[in-house]
């Protein structure tokens, strides 16, 4: 846990925050924004420049939208009735096997710490989805932040490019929540293709024509008997506008452009959009952006599943060994929390179509960076459960802990990673509907930390 | 003889199958071009405002806020145009602005009746019943896709907007809501309940209980799911006799809807059994029977009868003002983007706690609206004829914050995305895309909503809580596929490209922009500004500037704003 953050206090933070929103503000509006255009390089200079203790953690997350089989993936029973048609391969823990489709992120394992035992208490996929990307289960009176949004809620720099962002974002994109919606994700699609809406619908000439002088005229009229100083105060509509110009014209786009990595680098990452958006998400994080998604959706397999989690892992597979590769390589890793999961496995017993279906009581999860143990396993679940359990879904009864050993609940994952960005998870925050609400009510899991 | 028909269908299908394709050309061409219908002059409704009642209800509202006001030593401000008004209303009732067309429609009307009218026009327009159907559907079963199979929202919110069309009232629907059983399809009300069915199929007591208490009586209750209440918010006594929220509260509201459930035979649809309630309250070791109890005013609860209908039976009551309070707060909500009491699901019972006199207006109302059959329509055109509603959002004086909490001014708040997209929309449509446009104008304008709202972002089911716009929403509105085709030169899509190949005097372009955009004439320094910018210009030129212009208009804060 980075002692220093909670230190510095939360109030500490938004107080800087405020300031620094205000500084840039009144630089953009005084029409100084290419003092604001540091680039790319400058940008990393100085992070470089940075103690290793004070850069502070940043998280990618590698999210596997649908449910991918934790059976197929990092939690193989072979030979067992459950297994499926899969076999387990050595990797470079001892002793640790996961299944023969994730051949080269076996090799990376030494860098990551696997929990074979999350326990959700959803099983429907977009329930699922929001309780694993915030940590609480869906509360109709309360929307929660993503993780991603507390990160970025938590702390503040001067990045011209967004500090959240979800590529291949898909149907459920990480919202701030109460935060607001500027804590939202950022969504982009596949990194080869142009960043969607930065281009400017017109030439440079129209587009100073159209910001300027045609809507200066407009808004000099809308202002008049209006509430004082109204963009400053209540709408920021065009702040906002200022600062997407600036984000249009900042050289650290560049951080999006993956065709700046030589080809063996991006050829590692496998030839896919979820590849080539890993590839963008480390040189976003090493431009200093705090969160990154990465979505690979396509994981539920109701029918056929050997052959679709086959196919899907197949992309995941080059993409995550190639991700925590260069995290390590480029020195990344110590400061970037990675995640990679889903938002629940899939039924130990196959369907009669071949398929598994959803499966909240068991399932895996992969964690590296930052104080996370490297080589190192948590949990387990039965290789050979009662066949009786399942007779009419006898198991949704039983005692969790009776299906997985050393359960970790969703809420205590993100307790956990919280606590290892940095965040105090038990800090309290007064939410819009005058409710006080901790950041995560799970508890932080102290045995997967380094130090502990 | 095989020869022969071969030879037949050599000669003679292709001229069939090439005339078949013709005609499908056609009569595409033909819908798409179809002239849609003027608007009815004179499609003028009930006659409520001549009612002597409804009129002394909108002046005690009146009075009840202008006293707050003078008591904050507030001014009131001037009232708005009858084009603002009307803007507000279209906003408000079918989620745009008006189209060219029905601006000029309006300006055909007698000046103290154009408001009446208008609202009048909107609340017998399909597009009002298929709006308000979404945004009660949002909270009445979420914006989830909800469990597979067991749940069709689409045909739950057809069912809302049928209702409405045909002028159900509203405690009738509640009641069909609450304590229908059948299947979700052809008795698409109880989707209600499967909106929440579990694995086991049964509903969920406690989201159910959850959403009635939040949404049909404005009680925020969910926190008693776990513990009593602690801070003392929940009050279901009143000031003098405070009665404090408890668990027991909550998980006996609930116990109403612990039969509801599916049989083996799912598709008989929902069925009342007669499992008992139990729930182990905090710090107590055993789980314990619940009986049905509701947490105030048990007097109105029936004795006899199946849990579900009881329960409907109380929520309904005319004496349960709870009830209408919390309608009348989320129509109020809706008009205005801001509810009366705020947030629009948390009302206390005991009104005098409320200050700045809308506690007094939400009880005016209420009670007009329980008065006369929980009549929708009726409380819109009351809202509509206040005031508050018509005043307009800037003076002469210095606004404050303060004015707005007051409804001294109409309160400026940022339009949600559905009504910027289908602002855009219409603003580029000279006629109103409504039922009677052609299907494929309708289908494109579906279409495109859905993909605009994926981008900008959806408020979901939290529709009042209003925050600043993002940078990915300024990004969309200002680089974004759909702004930037209808800001090119297109003659079929484009209002900018008609009005300069149609409109040869530059003035009365900008004229005409000005209302197809922001419903507003433009101020002279606008003129100027304007006129300036396309004079000497001709042709593609003049084109190219036109939807200059149009850009700014629609990327300004006045059309991303409800003013």
């Amino acid at each position: 846990m980075e002692e220093t953050i909670f230190d510095a206090g939360c109030e500490g933070n938004r107080r800087m925050h405020a300031e620094l929103q205000r500084r840039r503000f009144l630089q953009t509006t005084a029409g100084t924004s290419s003092l604001l255009l540091t680039g790319l390089a400058e940008r990393l200079a100085r992070a470089a420049e940075r103690q290793p203790e004070q850069r502070p953690k940043s998280l990618l997350f590698l999210w596997l939208q649908g449910g991918p089989s934790q059976l197929e993936t990092f939690d193989p029973h072979p030979g067992s009735y459950i297994g499926g048609d899969v076999k387990a391969i050595a990797t470079s823990v001892p002793g640790l096997e996961i299944a023969e489709n994730l051949p080269a992120t076996a090799e990376q394992m030494h860098l990551a710490t696997l929990i074979r035992s999350v326990v959700s208490k959803e099983g429907d996929h977009e329930r699922a989805t929001y309780h694993l990307k915030t940590g609480w289960r869906p509360d109709p009176t309360v929307v929660h932040p993503a993780i991603g949004s507390i990160v970025c809620h938590q702390s503040s720099d001067n990045l011209e490019i967004p500090r959240h962002i979800s590529i291949n974002a898909g149907q459920w994109p990480p919202r701030g929540g109460y935060l607001g919606p500027s804590l939202d994700a950022f969504q982009t699609g596949d990194p080869q293709n142009p960043i969607p809406n930065f281009t400017a619908p017109a030439d440079e000439p129209r587009m100073s024509r159209r910001l300027g002088p045609l809507l200066s005229a407009i808004e000099t009229e809308f202002q008049r008997g209006r509430l004082r100083d109204l963009d400053r105060k209540r709408t920021l509509h065009q702040t906002a506008t200022q600062e997407a110009v600036s984000m249009m014209n900042s050289s650290q786009l560049a951080a999006f452009d993956i065709s700046q990595e030589g080809a063996s680098t991006r050829t590692q990452f496998g030839n896919s959009s979820f590849g080539r958006g890993c590839l963008a998400a480390i040189r976003l994080l090493e431009a200093g952006v705090r969160c990154v998604e990465v979505e690979l959706n396509g994981w539920d397999s109701h029918i056929n599943n050997h052959e679709l989690q086959k196919g899907r892992t197949q992309i995941l597979d080059p993409a995550l060994a190639a991700t925590l590769k260069e995290l390590e390589r480029r020195q990344l890793l110590e400061h970037t929390i990675v995640v990679c999961g889903g938002e629940f496995g899939r039924t130990p017993l196959h369907n009669p179509a071949g398929g598994r279906d959803h499966w909240p009581h068991g399932f895996s999860m992969l964690l590296a960076g930052g104080k996370f143990r490297r080589g190192h396993v948590h949990g387990e679940t039965a290789a050979n459960p009662d066949r009786s359990i399942f007779d009419g879904k006898r198991y949704e009864t039983l005692d969790p802990g009776s299906l997985t050993e050393g359960i970790i609940t969703v809420p205590d994952l993100h307790a956990t990673l919280l606590a290892a960005l940095g965040i105090d998870p038990a800090e309290e925050r007064m939410t819009p509907i005058g409710r006080p609400l901790r950041w995560s009510d799970g508890q932080v899991q102290a045995s997967l930390m380094q130090h502990s | 003889m095989n020869t022969r028909k071969s030879n037949w269908i050599r000669r003679f299908a292709k001229p069939l199958l090439m005339l078949a394709v013709g005609l499908t050309c056609l009569s595409i061409v033909a819908a798409t071009l179809r002239r849609r219908p003027d608007i009815n002059q004179q499609r003028i409704a009930t006659g409520t405002i001549t009612d002597p009642e409804f009129e002394s209800v909108y002046r005690e509202v009146n009075e009840q806020l202008a006293t707050a006001a003078a008591e904050a030593g507030l001014t009131l401000a001037p009232s708005a145009d009858n084009l603002q008004i009307a803007r507000r209303l279209s906003i408000a009732l079918v989620g745009s602005g008006l189209s060219l067309e029905e601006v000029r429609a309006l300006q055909l009307q007698a000046k103290d009746q154009q408001v009446s009218w208008w609202t009048d026009y909107l609340l017998q327009d399909r597009r009002w019943a298929d709006y308000f159907a979404e945004r009660f559907a949002r909270a009445f079963v979420g914006v989830d896709e909800g469990p597979f199979i067991l749940f069709r929202r689409r045909k739950f919110r057809l069912w809302l907007a049928d209702q409405f069309e045909q002028g159900m009232p509203y405690d009738e629907i509640v009641r069909q809501m609450l304590s229908s059983d059948g299947l979700w399809t052809d008795t698409p009300q109880v989707n209600f309940v499967t909106a929440t069915i579990q694995e086991d199929r049964r509903a969920d007591p406690i989201r159910l209980a959850g959403r009635t208490s939040r949404v049909l009586l404005g009680q925020r209750i969910d926190c008693l799911q776990c513990h009593d209440d602690f801070l003392g918010e929940l009050n279901f006594g009143s000031t003098l006799e405070p009665i404090d929220g408890t668990q027991q509260h909550f998980h006996a509201l609930a116990a109403f809807f612990s039969g509801a459930a599916l049989p083996e035979a799912v598709f008989q649809g929902i069925r009342e059994d007669e499992r008992p309630y139990a729930f182990k309250f905090l710090g107590e070791e055993q789980e314990q029977l619940v009986t049905p109890e509701v947490p105030f005013q048990p007097d109105l609860l029936p004795a006899q009868g199946k849990p579900r209908e009881r329960l409907a039976t109380w929520v309904t009551h005319s004496n349960n003002r709870a009830f209408s309070r919390a309608m009348v707060n989320r129509v109020w909500a809706l008009m205005f983007s801001r509810p009366l009491v705020e947030p629009v699901d948390s009302i206390p019972l005991d009104l005098s706690v409320i200050e700045g006199g809308g506690g007094a207006v939400l009880e005016l109302l209420a009670e007009d609206f329980a008065k006369h059959g929980f009549d929708l329509r009726r409380l819109i055109r009351l809202i509509a004829h206040t005031d508050a509603f018509r005043r307009s959002s800037r003076a002469d004086f210095d606004v404050t914050p303060q004015h707005e909490a007051y409804w001294a001014v109409f309160p400026l708040t940022q339009l949600r995305p559905e009504q910027v997209a289908g602002s855009v929309f219409q603003a580029n449509m000279l006629t109103a895309i409504d039922e009677s446009s052609s299907i494929f104008t309708q289908l494109k304008s579906y279409g495109e909503l859905q993909d605009f709202l994926k981008r900008f972002g959806d408020r979901g089911e939290d529709e009042f809580n209003a925050d600043a716009v993002t940078i990915q929403q300024r990004l969309i509105m200002m680089n974004g596929k759909m702004v930037k085709e209808r800001t090119g030169i297109d003659l079929v899509n484009n209002s900018s490209s008609r009005i300069a190949a149609l409109v040869s005097d530059n003035q009365q372009a900008i004229q005409l922009m000005y209302l197809a955009t922001l419903n507003r004439a433009p101020s002279q320094q606008e003129m100027e500004t304007y006129t300036d910018y396309l004079q000497d210009k001709q042709d593609q030129q003049r084109s190219r500037a036109m939807g200059d212009i149009f850009w700014s208009l629609i990327n300004s804060t006045e059309f991303s704003w409800n003013h």
